[in-house]
C-alpha cells in the first residue's frame, strides 16, 4: 500500500525534481498514514533520498535502460508499483516522465491527473489541484479509479528535509523485446548550459533586445545568474534565436523561480507559458507594455544599456553574498 | 499510407477564460475556437504526406456538433475526410478510448496528435491512444519521416533532442517543429468550397469510463501591483530580490 514515486536521475545523478517529488510524497503519504517507496534506475548512489523522506529504494540497474525508453520504464514502475500494491503512483513532470506517464495509468488501469499544484484537497475521493488553459486557470480533478497517477508540476511545492532511515532493495523487473520496439539511433544534448526545463533562474529576451548581435549582454547577465536563456515567440520566428529557446504557450513552459524578461513585451501567449513561475521581473522600455501587469517587479528602460550595469551589480552582489 | 490526424477543438490562444454555472463549466460566451495549435502543425504535417507521399488524411474529433466547424476548416486546409464521435470529451481515457475505436477501424499507419490540448493540457490522449492500441509512440515530437513500412522520428528532450527509429504503426504527440510555423496553412477559398462536400461521418461514441473528472475551476488570485523601480535604483531592484522574494 505504499506510496510509489519515480525518482529520475541523469547520468547517475537524481535531479532536483525528484527532491521535491519525494517531499511532496511523504507528506502525501504522511496524511493517508502510509510510507514512500522510491524506484530508481541506474541512479547510482541512492542514499540522498532518504533525507527527503524516502522510506524504501527499489534500485534498478539495467544497461539497456540507459536511454530513457518510454514503455521501458513504464513497465518497470507498473512493475514496482504491483509489487508494492501501491495505489498512488507519483512521477514529475519532465518530458521524460509525462511521455511515460499515459502508458503507466493504461497498464495499472489508473486515472492520471497531469501538472498537480499542492496537495491533494481530499483523499477521498481523491481531489487534486491542477494547472489548466495553458495557466490561466486551475481545474480541480477527482481521479475516480482505485489506482491513481499524479505528475507534481515542478517548483509548485518545494524541497523540504525530512530524515528517514531508506532501506534499498535490488529490483529486477521483466523487460521483453517488445518494450524496445522504438529505438533512440542518438542523442544530441547541448552540454555545459543549463536547460530551460531544470533552471531555477530563466532570463529571456525580447524584440526589445533589437538583434541577435546583443545576445552577448543577456548570456553575461544569465552567466550571473546560473541561468537559461530563453526568448519570446517573433525572436525565434526572426530567426534571432533557434527554436528551442522559445517559451510561451506554443513554446517551451517556464516554472522557475525566477523569471526576467528583458524587451519581451507580455503577449497573453507568452505570459500563459511563463505565469507559473514565481517571481517576475521585467525591463521594457514602454510602460505600457502588458508584462507589467503580470511582473512583481519592474524597470521602465533601455535593457541594452541597463543589462551590462545590472550584471556586473549582481556579480558584485554575487562575491559580496557567496563568501 | 493511411493517417489520421486527432484534432481538438480549442478556445483561441487569445481568448479570456472565465467559468459560469459556480465556476463548474467553461463559459463559451465570445469565445472563438480554433484547431489546437499542437494538432495544426501535425494536421500541416500530414498534409505534406498527402502531397509527397500520397498519404490519404482522416481527421478525427471527439466532441459536440459545434466542433464540426473545426473539422471543416481541417478539410478546407486539405485532409481527405473527416469523422467526429459525437461525445463531450470530458476525461482524457474517454477520449482515448473512442479514438482507439476510430482507429482500429480505419486500421492506419500513422496517428498524429498533438502533444497537449492547450484547454486542459492533459497532456494524456496520445499516450493513451498508443498503449490501447498496442503501437509505438512518439511523444513531443518535432521531425517523423515515413519510409516503407519504418518511421524515423524526432522527439525534444530537456535540453536537446533524440532521433528515434520504429516500425508503423506509429502514434506520435506532435508539436512545433514538426513543420514551421511559417509553413501552416490558412484555407483558401477553392479549399473551403471542396470541404463543404468532403466526407464527414459521426459516429456514436463507445461504452467508456471517465477515469478523471473535472469537478470546479478556479481563476489565479489578482496579482498585487508591479513594484517599479528606477532605471539608476538596481541596487534597489536587487535589494527586493534578495531580502524580500529570496530568489538570489
Amino acid at each position: 500500500m505504499s506510496l510509489l514515486i519515480y525518482a529520475e536521475s541523469a547520468d547517475g545523478k537524481f535531479k532536483k525534481v525528484a527532491f521535491e517529488l519525494a517531499s511532496y510524497a511523504k507528506k502525501v503519504a504522511e496524511s493517508i498514514g502510509t510510507t514512500v517507496t522510491a524506484v530508481t534506475v541506474n541512479a547510482g548512489n541512492v542514499s540522498d533520498l532518504s533525507k527527503y523522506g524516502v522510506d524504501k529504494v527499489l534500485k534498478v540497474s539495467n544497461d539497456k535502460l540507459n536511454n530513457f525508453n518510454a514503455k521501458a520504464f513504464a513497465d518497470v514502475i507498473k512493475q514496482a508499483a504491483q509489487k508494492e500494491s501501491s495505489k498512488i503512483i507519483l512521477l514529475s513532470s519532465t518530458t521524460d516522465s509525462l511521455y511515460m506517464a499515459p502508458i503507466v495509468a493504461i497498464g495499472l488501469d489508473a486515472g492520471f491527473a497531469s501538472n498537480v499544484v499542492g496537495l491533494p484537497l481530499s483523499t477521498s475521493p481523491f481531489q487534486v489541484k491542477r494547472t489548466a488553459f495553458s495557466n490561466k486557470a486551475f481545474n480541480i480533478t477527482e481521479i475516480n479509479t482505485d489506482v491513481k497517477l499524479v505528475s507534481l508540476a515542478k517548483n509548485s511545492y518545494g524541497v523540504f528535509e525530512s530524515a528517514s532511515a531508506a532501506t534499498e532493495e535490488d529490483f529486477v523487473p521483466s523487460l521483453n523485446d517488445a518494450d524496445f520496439n522504438v529505438k533512440v539511433e542518438s542523442v544530441e544534448k547541448s552540454t555545459g548550459k543549463v536547460t530551460i526545463a531544470d533552471a531555477d533562474v530563466v532570463v529571456s529576451g525580447g524584440r526589445g533586445l533589437k538583434g541577435p548581435e546583443n545576445w552577448g549582454i543577456l548570456e553575461d547577465l544569465a552567466g550571473v545568474l546560473g541561468a537559461a536563456t530563453a526568448c519570446s515567440k517573433p525572436v525565434s520566428d526572426l530567426g534571432w534565436r533557434p527554436h528551442s529557446e522559445h517559451v510561451g504557450q506554443t513554446g517551451k513552459p517556464v516554472a522557475a523561480n525566477l523569471y526576467v524578461a528583458v524587451g519581451v513585451s507580455g503577449a497573453i501567449q507568452h505570459i500563459a507559458g511563463i505565469n507559473s513561475s514565481k517571481v517576475k521581473v521585467v525591463i521594457n522600455t514602454d510602460a505600457d507594455a502588458p508584462f507589467f501587469k503580470v511582473a512583481d517587479y519592474g524597470i521602465v528602460g533601455d535593457a541594452l544599456e541597463i543589462l551590462p550595469r545590472l550584471t556586473q551589480k549582481l556579480a558584485e552582489f554575487k562575491a559580496q553574498n557567496d563568501k | 499510407m493511411k493517417i489520421l490526424v486527432c484534432i481538438s477543438h480549442v478556445p483561441d490562444t487569445t481568448s479570456k477564460i472565465n467559468f459560469v454555472n459556480g465556476d463548474t463549466e467553461f463559459d463559451t460566451n465570445g469565445v472563438q475556437y480554433v484547431i489546437n495549435p499542437n494538432d495544426e502543425f501535425g494536421l500541416t504535417r500530414a498534409i505534406w504526406f498527402q502531397e509527397q507521399q500520397g498519404a490519404n488524411v482522416t481527421v478525427v474529433n471527439v466532441g459536440g456538433a459545434d466542433a464540426e466547424a473545426t473539422l471543416r476548416k481541417a478539410l478546407a486546409i486539405g485532409a481527405n475526410e473527416a469523422i467526429r464521435v459525437n461525445a463531450t470529451p470530458t476525461d482524457g481515457f474517454f477520449v482515448a478510448k473512442q479514438l482507439a475505436e476510430v482507429a482500429k477501424n480505419g486500421g492506419y499507419d500513422l496517428i498524429i496528435c498533438g502533444k497537449e490540448s492547450l484547454d486542459y493540457n492533459g497532456g494524456m490522449v496520445p499516450g493513451m491512444l498508443a498503449s490501447l492500441l498496442n503501437y509505438n509512440f512518439v511523444n513531443s515530437c518535432i521531425e517523423v519521416t515515413i519510409t516503407g513500412t519504418s518511421a524515423k522520428a524526432a522527439r525534444e528532450i530537456d535540453g536537446g533532442k533524440e532521433t528515434i527509429s520504429a516500425s508503423l504503426p506509429l502514434v506520435i504527440g506532435g508539436q512545433k517543429g514538426l513543420v514551421e510555423e511559417k509553413d501552416l496553412r490558412i484555407p483558401n477559398m477553392r479549399g473551403i468550397m471542396t470541404a463543404r462536400t468532403k466526407v464527414l461521418t459521426v459516429l456514436e461514441p463507445v461504452t467508456a469510463n471517465n477515469n478523471t473528472k473535472a469537478v470546479k475551476f478556479e481563476k489565479p488570485a489578482p496579482k498585487s501591483a508591479v513594484k517599479l523601480f528606477a532605471a539608476d535604483d538596481l541596487d534597489g531592484l536587487i535589494n527586493a530580490l534578495h531580502n524580500e522574494a529570496k530568489v538570489i
